[in-house]
């Protein structure tokens, strides 16, 4: 059908990205133009359906974490995460406050590795025109291999918390299976210390990007707590007015069905597009971040509020100051608790939690039974939420570049897709998926 | 793309094709962060869709999968892949015994569509998720939910080498004997997938003081029927069982017929 309608309306070539390079997961890009005014935009999913939700059901909540881990290898520990709070949410377990403080620790080592992953290594070369970081190395081997090291030393904050970097098996209802002795952490520290250095120097190196032109008026999303830049906790809110309890959150912000896209893509009910991860963090919780990282931030022209989803890779970079800068105070007041975890008995109900994936709010919902077995499983992930947004600055970017070449459109909006670090992995355990074949 | 004067590249090709899975393995490769720089010295990555928009057509001389093939389009897909490369590796879990996402072939997956998709009729998804060698003749599996980037490392430099990579099919019980661990099964009582699951973690769980849960699938001569014996010894019921062997690797045929014995014996009781 959409295929007819796109012949049909075509005096200029659409754009097409059969293949999105440089995210993670599989999907397309199409983008149909006529006399400069663009007709349509559908970010295409073909990302093959995994139906996680439908096969938690009947599984035990204590394999929770480790299942939902499985929705994405770049950010196991959000899944992890937000699962354990909603269930512990339903069992009323009290966790430990070093426990609280390791989890929060766990998800500064996610931070760091995937921040650094996207910023050097998957959005960078578009900035300074490179096909790939590989590419990109044999002129700025120094700042890849920067890069590479910031990412190692998150990777290996994961893996002395989570035994490794890719579906850490630590993580458990209540607590940890293990948790690690002082010694251990404190064996970080050296790293810790150079990544914060180095953090600072890959927000001044990216700030000093060329940005095109480009502010949208967005609604942005984010938890909020009132003591800490988001993590693991706090009500949601909006810089529409939003502030409502994670229990909530399924009354405002809903899946639509939308037909030029056939993906179900999250909106707020009364309004339409939003927007979650570093950019909407940043802006709603910019009191929050230490001194060291407002200061790097203002330093390199950095104001809230940024508008403009190009500079999100200075926003992630920020944030790596802050995850950084998080750890090593985490590390230097931990004592670990008197147990790795709490057990708590069975019952049956319903939970909800949200926390900060590094793309931004990553929402679960489950409903057990009294033999703890679950009934019924919900997840919104933020790439979920963030494509109806990603579409809509691409209706609004691609007039700006009218008057450049077909290669260089299709390059930028590439790159404007790739501002929202998008997981189409995660997303797509539950997106409508349809591949065109006509 | 290299330019005809350009002397010729000898640098053997690599492929990296996904398909049902989270990207987890194939991020493997980016996570050897120290080794990756030499590793783009040694060989040329000429499709890599995650971290490169240079996308250059087959024949590739290693073709790495990641995923299990799950819709009509994979299926297709896969008999593509394999005449473009002359050795097929299946990286983990997914590609090599259908991957968590087999759990659904226990169940009806037009109810599991529905059960996520509002419009399920938009789905275009197999009955049954499976490995690469159900499709395919595969070179080589390498393990894992995720693999070890160590057995990547050491697939690539043996293939490179040419010679036999160096990658153990015993169980996790010799690495646990090797890292000094006390038998969790043993000292504690708990349950442990260790036995019958293929080394290639480190013995990963039992050194955070947790059962294996058997992410590398079963070792080359599991005894599959022992271990059920223990885990009801230890006071494990029949669906507790069979759900122990449905996670990652639920579709190795040694996993997948203990799951089934478990189940069966549940519903003759």
């Amino acid at each position: 059908m959409s295929a007819k309608q796109g012949k049909s309306a075509g005096d200029g070539k659409p754009i097409k990205v059969d293949y999105l390079a440089r995210v993670e997961g599989e999907g397309g890009l199409y983008v149909q133009l006529k006399d400069g005014q663009v007709q349509d935009v559908q970010l295409r999913i073909f990302e093959p359906p995994r139906l996680f939700e439908a096969f938690l059901e009947g599984r035990h909540y204590t394999e929770t974490p480790d299942i939902t881990a499985r929705i994405c290898g770049i950010c196991p520990v959000a899944y992890q995460m937000s699962a354990v709070h909603a269930l512990e949410s339903i069992l009323g377990t009290a966790i430990d406050p070093a426990v609280r403080a390791l989890r929060r620790l766990f998800y500064c080592g996610e931070w760091i590795e995937s921040h650094a992953l996207h910023i050097y290594l998957l959005h960078a070369p578009d900035f300074l025109g490179y096909e790939d970081a590989i590419r990109m190395a044999a002129d700025h081997r120094a700042l890849v291999e920067q890069g590479l090291r910031l990412k190692k030393i998150g990777n290996r904050l994961v893996a002395v918390l989570g035994g490794r970097e890719i579906h850490p098996i630590s993580a458990a209802v209540g607590g940890f299976y293990r948790v690690p002795s002082k010694r251990e952490l404190c064996a970080l520290v050296d790293d810790l210390r150079w990544a914060l250095d180095a953090s600072i120097a890959t927000t001044r190196a990216v700030a000093g990007f060329p940005f095109p032109d480009f502010q949208q008026d967005y609604e942005f999303v984010s938890l909020s707590h009132p003591d800490e830049y988001p993590f693991n906790e706090g009500r949601v809110v909006s810089n529409r007015g939003v502030d409502i309890s994670v229990a909530e959150f399924g009354e405002h912000y809903v899946e639509q069905h939308v037909k030029h896209s056939n993906a179900l893509q999250s909106r707020s009910k009364e309004r339409s597009s939003y927007l979650v991860g570093p950019l909407a963090r940043f802006n709603l919780n910019y009191d929050k971040l230490p001194e060291v990282a407002r200061q790097a931030a203002s330093e390199c022209g950095l104001t809230v509020p940024c508008l403009n989803p190009f500079q999100s890779i200075v926003v992630r970079a920020v944030e790596l100051i802050f995850a950084c800068h998080e750890a090593l105070r985490i590390i230097e007041a931990y004592e670990p608790p008197p147990a790795p975890r709490v057990e708590a008995p069975v019952c049956a109900g319903v939970g909800h939690a949200a926390t900060e994936a590094p793309r931004g709010l990553l929402y679960h919902r489950y409903e057990i039974d009294s033999r703890g077995l679950i009934v019924k499983a919900r997840i919104v992930p933020p790439t979920a939420q963030n494509l109806k947004r990603m579409e809509d600055d691409l209706w609004h970017f691609v007039p700006q570049l009218k008057d450049r070449t077909a290669e260089e459109v299709t390059w930028q909006c590439e790159q404007a897709v790739r501002n929202y670090d998008p997981c189409i992995s995660c997303a797509t355990h539950f997106l409508k998926i349809r591949i065109e074949t006509g | 793309m290299s330019s005809k004067k350009a002397a010729k590249d000898e640098r053997k090709t690599i492929a990296v094709f996904k398909f049902a899975s989270c990207d987890g393995c194939q991020l493997s490769l980016l996570e050897l962060e120290e080794e990756l720089l030499s590793i783009v010295g040694a060989v040329n990555i000429v499709y890599f869709p995650e971290a490169s928009r240079v996308m250059l057509k087959g024949p590739y001389d290693i073709g790495l999968v990641e995923g299990s093939v799950t819709t009509h389009h994979e299926a297709e897909l896969i008999q593509q892949v394999r005449r473009q490369s002359k050795m097929l590796v299946t990286l983990g879990a997914c590609a090599t015994s259908g991957g968590i996402q087999a759990l659904r072939n226990w169940k009806d997956v037009n109810l599991m569509v529905r059960t996520v998709y509002r419009n399920p009729d938009f789905i275009s998804t197999l009955k049954l998720s499976t490995p690469v060698a159900e499709h395919v003749p595969v070179d080589f599996e390498l393990r894992g939910c995720p693999i070890s980037k160590y057995q990547l490392l050491e697939l690539l430099s043996a293939t490179l080498a040419g010679r036999k990579p160096n990658i153990p099919t015993y169980s996790v019980c010799m690495e646990c004997k090797r890292r000094d661990n006390v038998c969790l099964t043993v000292a504690q009582g708990t349950p442990c997938l260790g036995p019958v699951t293929q080394a290639g973690c480190g013995a990963l769980c039992p050194s955070f003081n947790r059962g294996c849960y058997g992410c590398f699938g079963p070792m080359e001569s599991p005894n599959t029927d022992a271990m059920i014996a223990l885990f009801r010894n230890l006071g494990r019921s029949d669906p507790e069982i069979t759900r122990a062997f449905r996670t990652f690797s639920a579709w190795a045929w040694q996993f997948r017929q203990a799951s089934e014995e478990c189940e069966h014996e549940r519903k003759a009781r």
